[in-house]
């Protein structure tokens, strides 16, 4: 597993990555762009379709990683998140790691779309992982892991 | 990444270019804020140039609608490309912003 460290965020720091990924950053949100970035370009490199490096995989990622750095570790720069990656002819599985105590996946799932939720900023981010993504888990008894899959076909 | 404000007329147009997510959507908010202070209350946000925007981004943009329409201002969103398209109607924002 890499671990940058708390050092500053930046791409070039992750541009040698390549499928299996597997790292550990800092619970820091500027870290989040220039990973999601070089995930991307590993799902274009493996042909993933165009709609899906522009959206699907990098908005959902965000998410999930956001959340594993707001929510799970609340921007503790003493604690990581560790991000895996695989991919192969079957599909593309995200996973986030982080050192909260973890959160219940349905019960913080909500229709932003109902009355109320519409005008709230925020409550958003469960709901677009769900939406842009084939199937969105959290293994038992690992409530601060969250597995994302995207099928290829 | 970043965002730039023009005056259009009687309008403040924000561009954003690149991705409006988690890591700058506190600057956006700022950026419209302070013309709010300066007075402005018509808005129109330019995503002609943007890449992908998170659930912060869109929360953002929900909670600056919010507050210009307290202050019978009016905020509308211009040049969502299809992908953007899809976010605010699978979050049903679309309901919710004038998009041009």
């Amino acid at each position: 597993m890499i671990d940058p460290g708390p050092s500053q965020p930046a791409e070039s720091w992750f541009g040698d990555l390549h499928f299996p990924i597997d790292v550990r950053i800092p619970s820091d949100v500027r870290f989040i762009e220039p990973i999601v970035g070089v995930v991307v370009r590993r799902c274009v490199e493996h042909a993933l379709s165009a709609k899906v490096c522009r959206l699907n995989v990098p908005v959902a990622l965000t998410e999930a990683l956001s959340n594993a750095i707001l929510r799970g570790n609340h921007e503790d720069l003493t604690k990581g998140v560790r991000f895996r990656a695989t991919i192969d002819d079957e599909a593309l599985v995200l996973e986030v790691e982080d050192e909260g105590s973890g959160f219940d996946l349905d019960a913080c799932l909500v229709d932003p779309g109902t009355e109320g939720s519409l005008v709230r900023e925020d409550g958003r981010g469960l709901f677009l992982m769900c939406s842009l993504m084939d199937r969105v888990e959290q293994l038992p008894a690992r409530a601060n892991m969250v597995r994302l899959t995207l099928h290829r076909a | 990444m970043g965002f730039s404000v023009r005056k259009d007329g009687d309008t403040c147009v924000v561009a954003v270019e690149g991705q409006l997510i988690v890591g700058n959507r506190q600057e956006l908010k700022q950026r419209v804020l302070d013309e709010i202070e300066r007075g402005e209350r018509k808005f129109l946000v330019d995503f002609g140039r943007t890449g992908y925007i998170d659930s912060s981004g869109l929360g953002v943009l929900v909670s600056l609608s919010k507050r210009i329409r307290e202050l019978n201002g009016d905020l509308r969103l211009q040049n969502l490309n299809d992908d953007l398209k899809t976010l605010f109607e699978l979050t049903k924002l679309d309901t919710l912003f004038q998009i041009a």
